[in-house]
Protein backbone atom coordinates (compact mmCIF):
# COMPACT_ATOMS: atom_id res chain seq x y z
CA UNK A 1 0.00 0.00 0.00
CA UNK A 2 1.20 3.67 -1.23
CA UNK A 3 1.56 5.80 1.81
CA UNK A 4 0.61 9.63 0.80
CA UNK A 5 1.82 12.44 2.33
CA UNK A 6 -1.43 13.84 3.67
CA UNK A 7 -1.50 17.19 6.29
CA UNK A 8 -3.08 16.08 9.26
CA UNK A 9 -7.08 17.60 9.27
CA UNK A 10 -7.10 21.43 10.86
CA UNK A 11 -10.46 23.11 12.02
CA UNK A 12 -10.45 24.83 9.35
CA UNK A 13 -13.70 22.71 7.42
CA UNK A 14 -13.41 24.75 4.17
CA UNK A 15 -9.54 23.97 3.73
CA UNK A 16 -10.13 20.13 4.71
CA UNK A 17 -12.64 19.59 2.12
CA UNK A 18 -10.65 21.26 -0.53
CA UNK A 19 -7.20 19.09 0.72
CA UNK A 20 -9.31 16.44 0.67
CA UNK A 21 -10.96 17.09 -3.33
CA UNK A 22 -7.74 17.72 -4.25
CA UNK A 23 -6.57 13.92 -5.20
CA UNK A 24 -8.06 12.34 -8.41
CA UNK A 25 -9.33 9.52 -6.69
CA UNK A 26 -11.14 10.89 -3.62
CA UNK A 27 -13.27 12.60 -6.51
CA UNK A 28 -13.82 9.93 -7.86
CA UNK A 29 -14.68 8.03 -5.01
CA UNK A 30 -16.81 11.40 -4.03
CA UNK A 31 -19.16 11.02 -6.88
CA UNK A 32 -19.73 7.81 -7.30
CA UNK A 33 -20.19 7.68 -3.71
CA UNK A 34 -22.43 10.24 -3.62
CA UNK A 35 -24.70 8.93 -6.54
CA UNK A 36 -24.53 5.29 -5.47
CA UNK A 37 -25.46 6.69 -1.93
CA UNK A 38 -29.05 8.64 -2.81
CA UNK A 39 -29.72 5.29 -5.27
CA UNK A 40 -29.49 3.40 -1.92
CA UNK A 41 -30.77 5.46 0.24
CA UNK A 42 -34.33 5.50 -1.76
CA UNK A 43 -34.63 1.81 -2.46
CA UNK A 44 -33.16 0.75 0.69
CA UNK A 45 -36.67 2.45 1.97
CA UNK A 46 -38.88 0.47 0.22
CA UNK A 47 -36.55 -2.83 1.30
CA UNK A 48 -37.31 -1.79 4.57
CA UNK A 49 -40.67 -1.45 4.11
CA UNK A 50 -41.62 -4.18 2.53
CA UNK A 51 -39.77 -6.39 4.41
CA UNK A 52 -37.31 -8.05 1.56
CA UNK A 53 -33.96 -7.28 3.99
CA UNK A 54 -32.47 -10.92 3.07
CA UNK A 55 -33.24 -10.07 -0.33
CA UNK A 56 -30.39 -7.63 -0.27
CA UNK A 57 -28.33 -9.81 1.07
CA UNK A 58 -29.41 -12.60 -1.39
CA UNK A 59 -28.51 -10.27 -4.24
CA UNK A 60 -25.36 -9.13 -2.85
CA UNK A 61 -23.84 -13.24 -3.10
CA UNK A 62 -25.60 -13.01 -6.66
CA UNK A 63 -23.36 -10.11 -7.03
CA UNK A 64 -20.18 -11.81 -5.99
CA UNK A 65 -20.58 -15.12 -8.65
CA UNK A 66 -21.87 -13.21 -11.21
CA UNK A 67 -18.81 -10.32 -11.06
CA UNK A 68 -16.47 -13.23 -10.96
CA UNK A 69 -18.17 -15.29 -13.32
CA UNK A 70 -18.53 -12.80 -15.81
CA UNK A 71 -14.68 -12.15 -15.33
CA UNK A 72 -14.44 -15.76 -16.37
CA UNK A 73 -16.31 -15.50 -19.50
CA UNK A 74 -14.25 -12.34 -20.73
CA UNK A 75 -16.31 -9.82 -19.28
CA UNK A 76 -16.15 -6.84 -17.31
CA UNK A 77 -16.53 -7.09 -13.93
CA UNK A 78 -19.68 -4.39 -13.68
CA UNK A 79 -21.76 -6.20 -16.27
CA UNK A 80 -21.35 -9.74 -14.62
CA UNK A 81 -22.22 -8.32 -11.69
CA UNK A 82 -25.47 -6.33 -13.52
CA UNK A 83 -26.31 -9.64 -14.61
CA UNK A 84 -25.94 -12.19 -11.46
CA UNK A 85 -28.49 -9.44 -9.48
CA UNK A 86 -30.85 -8.88 -12.41
CA UNK A 87 -30.93 -12.67 -13.26
CA UNK A 88 -31.27 -13.83 -9.07
CA UNK A 89 -34.18 -11.28 -9.10
CA UNK A 90 -35.80 -12.00 -11.60
CA UNK A 91 -35.61 -15.49 -10.86
CA UNK A 92 -36.77 -15.12 -6.98
CA UNK A 93 -39.63 -12.50 -8.63
CA UNK A 94 -41.19 -15.25 -10.66
CA UNK A 95 -40.84 -18.03 -7.92
CA UNK A 96 -43.32 -15.72 -6.41
CA UNK A 97 -43.53 -14.95 -2.63
CA UNK A 98 -40.52 -13.12 -0.67
CA UNK A 99 -37.00 -14.59 -0.40
CA UNK A 100 -36.46 -14.19 3.36
CA UNK A 101 -32.34 -15.25 3.66
CA UNK A 102 -33.90 -17.34 7.16
CA UNK A 103 -35.39 -19.99 5.63
CA UNK A 104 -33.60 -23.16 4.93
CA UNK A 105 -33.89 -23.70 1.58
CA UNK A 106 -33.18 -19.96 0.33
CA UNK A 107 -30.13 -19.82 2.88
CA UNK A 108 -29.13 -23.34 1.76
CA UNK A 109 -28.78 -21.90 -1.92
CA UNK A 110 -27.18 -18.91 -1.18
CA UNK A 111 -24.95 -20.23 0.49
CA UNK A 112 -23.61 -22.57 -2.63
CA UNK A 113 -23.94 -19.31 -4.49
CA UNK A 114 -21.15 -17.75 -2.79
CA UNK A 115 -19.25 -20.84 -3.40
CA UNK A 116 -19.75 -21.12 -6.80
CA UNK A 117 -18.18 -17.58 -6.99
CA UNK A 118 -15.01 -19.13 -4.92
CA UNK A 119 -14.92 -21.71 -7.93
CA UNK A 120 -14.99 -18.89 -10.70
CA UNK A 121 -12.70 -17.34 -8.58
CA UNK A 122 -10.18 -20.00 -8.67
CA UNK A 123 -10.68 -21.00 -12.17
CA UNK A 124 -10.09 -17.30 -12.79
CA UNK A 125 -6.99 -16.67 -11.39
CA UNK A 126 -5.62 -20.64 -11.93
CA UNK A 127 -1.83 -20.10 -11.97
CA UNK A 128 -1.39 -16.35 -10.36
CA UNK A 129 -2.29 -17.07 -6.97
CA UNK A 130 -1.33 -13.54 -5.39
CA UNK A 131 -4.15 -12.23 -7.39
CA UNK A 132 -6.40 -15.16 -6.07
CA UNK A 133 -7.47 -13.32 -2.59
CA UNK A 134 -6.93 -9.81 -3.75
CA UNK A 135 -9.91 -9.37 -6.84
CA UNK A 136 -12.20 -11.68 -4.51
CA UNK A 137 -11.57 -9.22 -1.29
CA UNK A 138 -12.16 -6.09 -3.82
CA UNK A 139 -15.45 -7.53 -5.00
CA UNK A 140 -16.51 -9.09 -1.59
CA UNK A 141 -15.64 -5.81 0.66
CA UNK A 142 -15.77 -2.88 -2.28
CA UNK A 143 -12.61 -0.51 -3.32
CA UNK A 144 -14.59 2.81 -3.46
CA UNK A 145 -10.84 4.35 -3.45
CA UNK A 146 -9.86 2.72 -5.94
CA UNK A 147 -12.56 3.99 -8.60
CA UNK A 148 -11.59 4.92 -11.97
CA UNK A 149 -12.68 7.77 -14.04
CA UNK A 150 -15.23 4.97 -15.92
CA UNK A 151 -16.33 3.63 -13.53
CA UNK A 152 -17.63 6.61 -11.88
CA UNK A 153 -19.52 7.91 -15.12
CA UNK A 154 -21.03 4.09 -15.06
CA UNK A 155 -21.95 4.37 -11.46
CA UNK A 156 -23.42 8.15 -11.62
CA UNK A 157 -25.25 7.24 -14.97
CA UNK A 158 -26.96 4.14 -13.27
CA UNK A 159 -27.36 5.72 -10.01
CA UNK A 160 -29.71 8.42 -11.73
CA UNK A 161 -31.24 5.99 -13.99
CA UNK A 162 -32.32 4.37 -10.93
CA UNK A 163 -33.47 7.30 -8.85
CA UNK A 164 -35.76 8.39 -11.93
CA UNK A 165 -37.45 5.21 -12.10
CA UNK A 166 -37.65 5.13 -7.86
CA UNK A 167 -39.42 8.76 -8.49
CA UNK A 168 -41.74 7.36 -11.57
CA UNK A 169 -42.99 4.49 -9.61
CA UNK A 170 -43.02 6.23 -6.07
CA UNK A 171 -46.79 6.86 -5.31
CA UNK A 172 -47.89 2.70 -6.70
CA UNK A 173 -44.67 1.66 -5.24
CA UNK A 174 -45.86 3.13 -1.86
CA UNK A 175 -49.23 2.19 -2.24
CA UNK A 176 -48.53 -1.35 -2.67
CA UNK A 177 -45.50 -1.86 -0.41
CA UNK A 178 -47.88 -0.40 2.67
CA UNK A 179 -51.40 -2.14 1.71
CA UNK A 180 -51.10 -4.59 -1.18
CA UNK A 181 -54.44 -6.46 -1.24
CA UNK A 182 -56.30 -2.97 -1.38
CA UNK A 183 -53.82 -1.18 -3.88
CA UNK A 184 -54.76 -4.70 -6.20
CA UNK A 185 -58.08 -4.19 -5.23
CA UNK A 186 -58.05 -0.52 -6.59
CA UNK A 187 -56.71 -1.16 -10.12
CA UNK A 188 -52.50 -0.89 -9.00
CA UNK A 189 -50.93 -3.28 -11.11
CA UNK A 190 -48.89 -5.14 -7.65
CA UNK A 191 -47.28 -8.00 -9.57
CA UNK A 192 -45.74 -5.79 -12.05
CA UNK A 193 -44.60 -2.86 -9.67
CA UNK A 194 -42.48 -5.89 -7.10
CA UNK A 195 -40.81 -7.01 -10.47
CA UNK A 196 -39.93 -3.76 -11.22
CA UNK A 197 -39.02 -2.75 -8.32
CA UNK A 198 -36.61 -5.98 -7.59
CA UNK A 199 -35.07 -5.39 -10.78
CA UNK A 200 -34.43 -1.60 -9.42
CA UNK A 201 -33.08 -3.51 -6.54
CA UNK A 202 -30.61 -5.43 -8.64
CA UNK A 203 -29.49 -2.69 -10.06
CA UNK A 204 -28.81 -0.86 -6.79
CA UNK A 205 -27.21 -3.49 -5.26
CA UNK A 206 -24.52 -4.45 -8.05
CA UNK A 207 -24.10 -0.19 -7.92
CA UNK A 208 -22.99 -0.66 -4.24
CA UNK A 209 -20.83 -3.45 -4.11
CA UNK A 210 -18.09 -0.70 -6.17
CA UNK A 211 -18.46 1.29 -2.88
CA UNK A 212 -19.18 -1.26 -0.17
CA UNK A 213 -18.64 -4.28 -1.56
CA UNK A 214 -21.44 -7.79 -2.05
CA UNK A 215 -21.15 -8.28 1.94
CA UNK A 216 -21.59 -4.97 3.20
CA UNK A 217 -24.57 -4.10 1.54
CA UNK A 218 -26.78 -3.79 4.66
CA UNK A 219 -24.78 -0.68 5.56
CA UNK A 220 -25.56 1.43 2.45
CA UNK A 221 -29.16 0.29 1.77
CA UNK A 222 -30.88 -1.25 4.67
CA UNK A 223 -28.91 0.94 7.51
CA UNK A 224 -30.26 4.70 6.54
CA UNK A 225 -33.46 3.03 5.54
CA UNK A 226 -33.66 1.43 9.27
CA UNK A 227 -32.80 4.82 10.78
CA UNK A 228 -34.82 7.11 8.87
CA UNK A 229 -38.05 4.47 9.78
CA UNK A 230 -37.35 5.33 13.54
CA UNK A 231 -37.13 9.09 13.00
CA UNK A 232 -40.25 9.66 10.99
CA UNK A 233 -43.38 7.81 9.85
CA UNK A 234 -43.97 9.89 7.21
CA UNK A 235 -43.23 8.28 3.98
CA UNK A 236 -41.94 11.01 1.66
CA UNK A 237 -40.42 12.66 4.21
CA UNK A 238 -38.77 8.80 5.34
CA UNK A 239 -37.29 8.41 1.89
CA UNK A 240 -35.43 11.88 1.87
CA UNK A 241 -34.51 11.39 5.02
CA UNK A 242 -33.16 7.68 4.01
CA UNK A 243 -31.27 9.12 1.28
CA UNK A 244 -29.36 12.11 2.76
CA UNK A 245 -28.37 9.99 5.77
CA UNK A 246 -26.82 7.69 2.99
CA UNK A 247 -25.00 10.29 1.52
CA UNK A 248 -23.89 11.80 4.98
CA UNK A 249 -22.81 7.87 5.37
CA UNK A 250 -20.46 8.08 2.39
CA UNK A 251 -19.12 11.79 2.67
CA UNK A 252 -17.93 10.62 6.70
CA UNK A 253 -16.66 7.58 5.75
CA UNK A 254 -14.48 9.19 3.11
CA UNK A 255 -13.41 11.63 4.89
CA UNK A 256 -12.70 9.26 7.74
CA UNK A 257 -10.31 7.02 5.32
CA UNK A 258 -8.63 9.51 4.30
CA UNK A 259 -7.45 10.78 7.07
CA UNK A 260 -6.99 7.34 9.46
CA UNK A 261 -5.51 4.07 7.88
CA UNK A 262 -8.59 2.41 8.34
CA UNK A 263 -10.53 0.59 5.26
CA UNK A 264 -13.18 2.90 3.87
CA UNK A 265 -15.43 0.48 3.79
CA UNK A 266 -15.56 -0.41 7.46
CA UNK A 267 -16.66 3.40 7.82
CA UNK A 268 -19.33 2.77 6.20
CA UNK A 269 -20.29 0.12 7.93
CA UNK A 270 -18.55 1.51 12.19
CA UNK A 271 -20.78 5.16 10.36
CA UNK A 272 -24.08 3.53 9.42
CA UNK A 273 -24.00 1.18 12.62
CA UNK A 274 -23.42 4.27 15.37
CA UNK A 275 -26.64 5.83 13.47
CA UNK A 276 -28.34 3.16 13.97
CA UNK A 277 -27.80 3.06 17.69
CA UNK A 278 -28.23 6.74 17.72
CA UNK A 279 -31.76 5.97 16.12
CA UNK A 280 -32.97 3.35 18.12
CA UNK A 281 -32.15 5.74 21.32
CA UNK A 282 -33.64 8.58 19.77
CA UNK A 283 -36.98 5.89 19.33
CA UNK A 284 -36.85 4.89 23.19
CA UNK A 285 -36.51 8.20 24.62
CA UNK A 286 -39.46 9.58 22.47
CA UNK A 287 -41.43 6.39 23.26
CA UNK A 288 -40.71 7.34 27.01
CA UNK A 289 -41.09 11.17 26.92
CA UNK A 290 -44.52 10.33 25.55
CA UNK A 291 -45.54 7.48 28.04
CA UNK A 292 -45.70 5.24 26.04
CA UNK A 293 -42.96 2.92 27.02
CA UNK A 294 -42.63 -0.86 28.32
CA UNK B 1 0.56 -27.85 -12.47
CA UNK B 2 0.31 -31.80 -12.30
CA UNK B 3 -0.97 -32.79 -9.11
CA UNK B 4 -2.20 -36.59 -7.55
CA UNK B 5 -5.00 -37.94 -9.80
CA UNK B 6 -7.27 -40.56 -8.34
CA UNK B 7 -7.94 -43.72 -10.37
CA UNK B 8 -10.13 -46.85 -10.11
CA UNK B 9 -8.07 -48.38 -7.28
CA UNK B 10 -9.37 -46.52 -3.56
CA UNK B 11 -6.80 -48.34 -1.66
CA UNK B 12 -4.36 -46.48 -4.01
CA UNK B 13 -6.06 -43.11 -3.71
CA UNK B 14 -6.86 -43.24 -0.06
CA UNK B 15 -3.03 -43.24 0.11
CA UNK B 16 -2.37 -40.54 -2.03
CA UNK B 17 -4.91 -38.46 0.04
CA UNK B 18 -3.11 -39.42 3.67
CA UNK B 19 0.07 -38.79 2.23
CA UNK B 20 0.30 -35.25 3.28
CA UNK B 21 0.96 -34.21 7.06
CA UNK B 22 -1.80 -31.44 5.94
CA UNK B 23 -4.31 -33.62 4.35
CA UNK B 24 -4.13 -35.76 7.81
CA UNK B 25 -4.76 -32.53 9.99
CA UNK B 26 -7.21 -31.20 7.61
CA UNK B 27 -9.35 -34.93 7.44
CA UNK B 28 -8.70 -35.31 11.01
CA UNK B 29 -10.50 -31.83 12.02
CA UNK B 30 -12.97 -32.20 9.03
CA UNK B 31 -14.38 -35.37 10.59
CA UNK B 32 -14.28 -34.22 14.01
CA UNK B 33 -15.83 -31.11 12.93
CA UNK B 34 -18.44 -33.11 11.17
CA UNK B 35 -19.95 -34.48 13.76
CA UNK B 36 -20.96 -31.81 16.29
CA UNK B 37 -22.01 -29.55 12.85
CA UNK B 38 -24.50 -32.40 11.82
CA UNK B 39 -25.93 -33.39 15.50
CA UNK B 40 -25.92 -29.24 16.26
CA UNK B 41 -27.44 -28.56 12.50
CA UNK B 42 -30.08 -30.89 12.82
CA UNK B 43 -31.72 -29.00 16.05
CA UNK B 44 -31.17 -25.55 13.84
CA UNK B 45 -33.49 -26.81 11.19
CA UNK B 46 -35.76 -28.59 13.87
CA UNK B 47 -36.17 -25.19 16.02
CA UNK B 48 -36.36 -22.54 13.14
CA UNK B 49 -33.03 -21.25 14.14
CA UNK B 50 -31.26 -20.91 10.95
CA UNK B 51 -31.22 -17.36 10.75
CA UNK B 52 -29.03 -17.34 14.19
CA UNK B 53 -26.65 -19.98 12.78
CA UNK B 54 -25.95 -17.82 10.01
CA UNK B 55 -25.55 -14.55 12.15
CA UNK B 56 -23.08 -16.90 14.34
CA UNK B 57 -20.71 -17.51 11.38
CA UNK B 58 -20.74 -13.99 10.15
CA UNK B 59 -19.74 -13.23 13.31
CA UNK B 60 -16.74 -15.40 13.13
CA UNK B 61 -14.96 -13.27 10.45
CA UNK B 62 -14.05 -10.39 13.04
CA UNK B 63 -13.27 -13.13 15.39
CA UNK B 64 -10.63 -15.37 13.54
CA UNK B 65 -8.89 -11.98 12.69
CA UNK B 66 -8.95 -10.47 16.36
CA UNK B 67 -7.35 -13.67 16.94
CA UNK B 68 -4.45 -13.34 14.93
CA UNK B 69 -4.59 -9.16 16.03
CA UNK B 70 -3.44 -10.45 19.22
CA UNK B 71 -1.27 -13.23 18.69
CA UNK B 72 -2.77 -16.65 19.79
CA UNK B 73 -4.77 -19.08 17.25
CA UNK B 74 -7.80 -17.62 15.19
CA UNK B 75 -9.81 -20.78 16.76
CA UNK B 76 -8.65 -19.10 19.84
CA UNK B 77 -10.51 -15.63 18.56
CA UNK B 78 -13.42 -17.76 16.84
CA UNK B 79 -14.41 -19.79 20.04
CA UNK B 80 -14.65 -16.51 21.98
CA UNK B 81 -16.58 -14.23 19.10
CA UNK B 82 -19.08 -16.94 18.56
CA UNK B 83 -19.57 -17.43 22.24
CA UNK B 84 -20.06 -13.92 23.41
CA UNK B 85 -22.46 -13.35 20.58
CA UNK B 86 -24.50 -16.35 21.12
CA UNK B 87 -24.90 -14.91 24.88
CA UNK B 88 -25.50 -11.93 23.31
CA UNK B 89 -28.25 -13.11 21.10
CA UNK B 90 -30.05 -15.05 23.49
CA UNK B 91 -30.51 -11.92 25.83
CA UNK B 92 -31.56 -9.80 23.44
CA UNK B 93 -32.66 -11.59 21.01
CA UNK B 94 -36.64 -12.51 21.97
CA UNK B 95 -37.75 -12.24 18.19
CA UNK B 96 -34.11 -13.49 16.53
CA UNK B 97 -36.41 -15.53 13.61
CA UNK B 98 -39.70 -14.15 14.51
CA UNK B 99 -39.49 -12.10 11.24
CA UNK B 100 -40.41 -8.55 12.55
CA UNK B 101 -39.29 -5.85 10.04
CA UNK B 102 -37.37 -3.67 11.34
CA UNK B 103 -35.59 -6.21 14.03
CA UNK B 104 -33.99 -7.93 10.35
CA UNK B 105 -33.01 -4.31 9.47
CA UNK B 106 -31.23 -3.58 12.84
CA UNK B 107 -30.04 -7.46 12.44
CA UNK B 108 -28.53 -6.81 8.94
CA UNK B 109 -26.73 -3.89 9.66
CA UNK B 110 -24.93 -5.38 13.16
CA UNK B 111 -23.73 -7.76 10.48
CA UNK B 112 -22.10 -5.92 8.09
CA UNK B 113 -20.84 -3.83 10.51
CA UNK B 114 -19.24 -7.10 12.25
CA UNK B 115 -17.89 -7.81 8.53
CA UNK B 116 -16.64 -4.80 8.26
CA UNK B 117 -14.45 -5.12 11.52
CA UNK B 118 -13.26 -8.66 10.44
CA UNK B 119 -11.85 -6.20 7.59
CA UNK B 120 -10.65 -3.58 9.83
CA UNK B 121 -8.31 -6.16 11.85
CA UNK B 122 -7.14 -7.89 9.05
CA UNK B 123 -5.56 -4.26 7.63
CA UNK B 124 -4.16 -3.63 11.15
CA UNK B 125 -2.46 -6.94 10.97
CA UNK B 126 -1.52 -6.53 7.59
CA UNK B 127 -2.51 -9.93 7.04
CA UNK B 128 -2.23 -11.03 3.16
CA UNK B 129 -5.82 -11.04 1.43
CA UNK B 130 -4.80 -14.95 0.89
CA UNK B 131 -5.58 -15.05 4.58
CA UNK B 132 -8.57 -13.22 4.30
CA UNK B 133 -9.88 -15.38 1.69
CA UNK B 134 -9.20 -18.51 4.02
CA UNK B 135 -10.99 -17.39 6.73
CA UNK B 136 -14.31 -16.46 4.59
CA UNK B 137 -14.25 -19.33 2.20
CA UNK B 138 -11.97 -21.91 4.23
CA UNK B 139 -9.06 -23.98 3.31
CA UNK B 140 -7.49 -27.33 3.35
CA UNK B 141 -3.64 -26.33 4.66
CA UNK B 142 -2.39 -24.86 7.65
CA UNK B 143 -4.22 -26.45 10.19
CA UNK B 144 -1.95 -27.00 13.09
CA UNK B 145 -1.09 -29.97 15.35
CA UNK B 146 -2.44 -27.62 17.82
CA UNK B 147 -5.94 -26.54 16.56
CA UNK B 148 -6.79 -30.28 16.30
CA UNK B 149 -6.26 -30.98 19.77
CA UNK B 150 -8.75 -27.56 20.46
CA UNK B 151 -11.14 -28.85 18.05
CA UNK B 152 -11.09 -32.48 19.48
CA UNK B 153 -11.22 -31.22 23.39
CA UNK B 154 -14.54 -28.44 21.84
CA UNK B 155 -15.98 -31.15 19.90
CA UNK B 156 -16.31 -33.64 22.37
CA UNK B 157 -16.71 -31.14 25.46
CA UNK B 158 -20.30 -30.30 22.80
CA UNK B 159 -21.06 -33.55 22.33
CA UNK B 160 -21.56 -34.18 25.59
CA UNK B 161 -23.32 -31.46 26.29
CA UNK B 162 -25.28 -32.17 23.52
CA UNK B 163 -26.03 -35.61 25.00
CA UNK B 164 -27.42 -34.57 28.22
CA UNK B 165 -29.39 -32.09 27.08
CA UNK B 166 -30.90 -33.79 23.85
CA UNK B 167 -34.02 -35.37 25.34
CA UNK B 168 -35.37 -31.94 26.89
CA UNK B 169 -34.19 -30.04 23.67
CA UNK B 170 -35.91 -32.21 21.64
CA UNK B 171 -39.11 -31.94 23.76
CA UNK B 172 -38.37 -28.13 24.21
CA UNK B 173 -38.30 -28.01 20.13
CA UNK B 174 -40.60 -29.85 19.58
CA UNK B 175 -43.41 -28.32 21.88
CA UNK B 176 -42.42 -25.54 23.76
CA UNK B 177 -45.39 -24.83 25.24
CA UNK B 178 -46.07 -27.80 27.19
CA UNK B 179 -42.39 -28.50 27.65
CA UNK B 180 -42.53 -25.57 29.74
CA UNK B 181 -45.65 -26.82 31.33
CA UNK B 182 -44.07 -29.56 32.11
CA UNK B 183 -41.48 -28.41 34.04
CA UNK B 184 -38.49 -27.91 31.61
CA UNK B 185 -36.48 -25.23 31.32
CA UNK B 186 -37.38 -23.92 28.33
CA UNK B 187 -35.09 -20.79 28.45
CA UNK B 188 -32.44 -22.29 29.72
CA UNK B 189 -31.84 -24.82 27.36
CA UNK B 190 -32.61 -22.34 24.53
CA UNK B 191 -29.70 -20.72 26.22
CA UNK B 192 -27.24 -23.17 26.05
CA UNK B 193 -28.23 -24.63 22.68
CA UNK B 194 -26.93 -21.20 21.41
CA UNK B 195 -23.77 -21.86 22.99
CA UNK B 196 -23.55 -25.17 21.50
CA UNK B 197 -24.12 -23.36 18.06
CA UNK B 198 -21.22 -21.21 18.29
CA UNK B 199 -18.92 -23.89 19.13
CA UNK B 200 -20.28 -25.83 16.27
CA UNK B 201 -20.10 -22.44 14.03
CA UNK B 202 -16.51 -21.70 15.47
CA UNK B 203 -14.78 -25.39 14.65
CA UNK B 204 -16.50 -25.75 11.32
CA UNK B 205 -15.40 -22.28 9.50
CA UNK B 206 -11.51 -23.63 9.76
CA UNK B 207 -12.62 -26.30 7.41
CA UNK B 208 -15.65 -24.24 4.99
CA UNK B 209 -14.82 -20.76 5.88
CA UNK B 210 -17.49 -18.32 7.64
CA UNK B 211 -19.35 -17.49 4.64
CA UNK B 212 -20.07 -21.18 3.51
CA UNK B 213 -20.17 -22.78 7.15
CA UNK B 214 -24.14 -22.01 6.65
CA UNK B 215 -24.22 -24.90 4.14
CA UNK B 216 -22.38 -27.76 6.29
CA UNK B 217 -24.17 -26.60 9.01
CA UNK B 218 -28.11 -26.47 7.90
CA UNK B 219 -27.93 -28.51 4.80
CA UNK B 220 -27.19 -31.64 6.57
CA UNK B 221 -30.32 -31.12 9.18
CA UNK B 222 -32.31 -30.29 6.77
CA UNK B 223 -31.94 -33.49 4.08
CA UNK B 224 -32.18 -35.99 7.44
CA UNK B 225 -35.59 -33.66 8.19
CA UNK B 226 -36.73 -34.91 4.69
CA UNK B 227 -35.46 -38.41 4.89
CA UNK B 228 -36.87 -39.36 8.66
CA UNK B 229 -39.81 -37.76 11.15
CA UNK B 230 -38.30 -40.07 13.99
CA UNK B 231 -36.28 -37.74 15.54
CA UNK B 232 -33.03 -40.25 16.60
CA UNK B 233 -33.13 -41.57 13.14
CA UNK B 234 -33.19 -38.27 11.76
CA UNK B 235 -30.07 -37.03 14.21
CA UNK B 236 -27.88 -39.91 12.95
CA UNK B 237 -28.71 -39.25 9.19
CA UNK B 238 -28.11 -35.52 9.85
CA UNK B 239 -24.28 -36.34 11.15
CA UNK B 240 -23.85 -39.40 8.42
CA UNK B 241 -24.16 -36.65 5.77
CA UNK B 242 -22.31 -34.25 7.44
CA UNK B 243 -19.41 -36.67 7.60
CA UNK B 244 -19.99 -37.40 3.92
CA UNK B 245 -20.00 -33.85 2.74
CA UNK B 246 -16.72 -33.21 4.42
CA UNK B 247 -14.89 -35.97 3.12
CA UNK B 248 -16.15 -36.01 -0.16
CA UNK B 249 -15.61 -32.24 -0.09
CA UNK B 250 -11.75 -32.96 1.00
CA UNK B 251 -10.86 -35.19 -1.08
CA UNK B 252 -12.61 -34.02 -3.94
CA UNK B 253 -10.65 -30.58 -3.64
CA UNK B 254 -6.90 -32.11 -3.16
CA UNK B 255 -7.49 -33.84 -6.41
CA UNK B 256 -8.52 -31.09 -8.10
CA UNK B 257 -7.02 -27.50 -7.30
CA UNK B 258 -10.54 -25.73 -6.32
CA UNK B 259 -11.76 -24.69 -3.21
CA UNK B 260 -12.86 -27.23 -0.59
CA UNK B 261 -15.77 -24.79 0.28
CA UNK B 262 -17.03 -24.81 -3.62
CA UNK B 263 -17.44 -28.73 -2.76
CA UNK B 264 -18.58 -29.05 0.14
CA UNK B 265 -21.58 -26.57 -0.44
CA UNK B 266 -22.25 -28.44 -3.66
CA UNK B 267 -22.62 -31.96 -2.06
CA UNK B 268 -24.40 -30.04 0.79
CA UNK B 269 -27.09 -28.11 -1.67
CA UNK B 270 -26.93 -30.87 -4.35
CA UNK B 271 -28.14 -33.32 -1.66
CA UNK B 272 -30.72 -31.23 -0.36
CA UNK B 273 -32.21 -30.47 -3.69
CA UNK B 274 -32.07 -34.19 -4.79
CA UNK B 275 -33.79 -35.24 -1.75
CA UNK B 276 -36.65 -32.21 -1.79
CA UNK B 277 -37.46 -33.39 -5.59
CA UNK B 278 -37.50 -36.99 -5.15
CA UNK B 279 -39.99 -36.69 -2.05
CA UNK B 280 -42.18 -34.33 -4.24
CA UNK B 281 -42.09 -36.88 -7.21
CA UNK B 282 -43.18 -39.42 -4.69
CA UNK B 283 -46.18 -37.24 -3.00
CA UNK B 284 -46.97 -36.72 -6.69
CA UNK B 285 -46.97 -40.45 -7.40
CA UNK B 286 -48.82 -41.10 -4.12
CA UNK B 287 -51.34 -38.99 -5.16
CA UNK B 288 -53.69 -38.27 -7.49
CA UNK B 289 -53.51 -35.02 -9.62
CA UNK B 290 -54.44 -32.34 -7.22
CA UNK B 291 -57.55 -30.34 -9.46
Amino acid sequence: MTVLAIAPPTWDVVGDVRELLSYDFMRNAALAGTAIAVAAGLVGYFVVLRNQVFTSDALGHAAFTGGLGGLLAGLPLLVGVHAGTVATALGTGSLGGRSRGRDVATGTFFAWVLGLGVLFLALYTRGQSTANGVLGISVLFGSILGLQAAQTAVAVAASVATCLAVVAVCRPLLFSSIDPDVAAARGVPTRTISAIFLVLTAVTVAESVQAVGALLIFALMVAPAAAAQRLTARPYAGLVVSAALAVGFVWAALALAFWTPYPASFCITAIAFASLLVALLVERLRDRGRGAGP
Amino acid sequence: MTGPAPGWDLLFDLQQLLQFHFMQNALLTGTIVAVPAGAVGYFIVLRGQSFAAHTLSQVGFPGAAAGILVHTSPLAGLLAFCTASALGIGFLGRGLDAGRRGESAVIGTVLAFSLGLGLLFSRLYAGSAQGVYAFLFGTILGISDADVAITAAVAAAALAALGVMARPLLFGSVDPDVAQARGVPVRALSMAFLVLVALAVAQAVQIVGTLLVFALLVAPGAAALQLSARPWLGLGFSVALALLFTWAGLAVAYFTIYPVGFFVTTFAFGTYLALRVGRALLAARRLPAPA
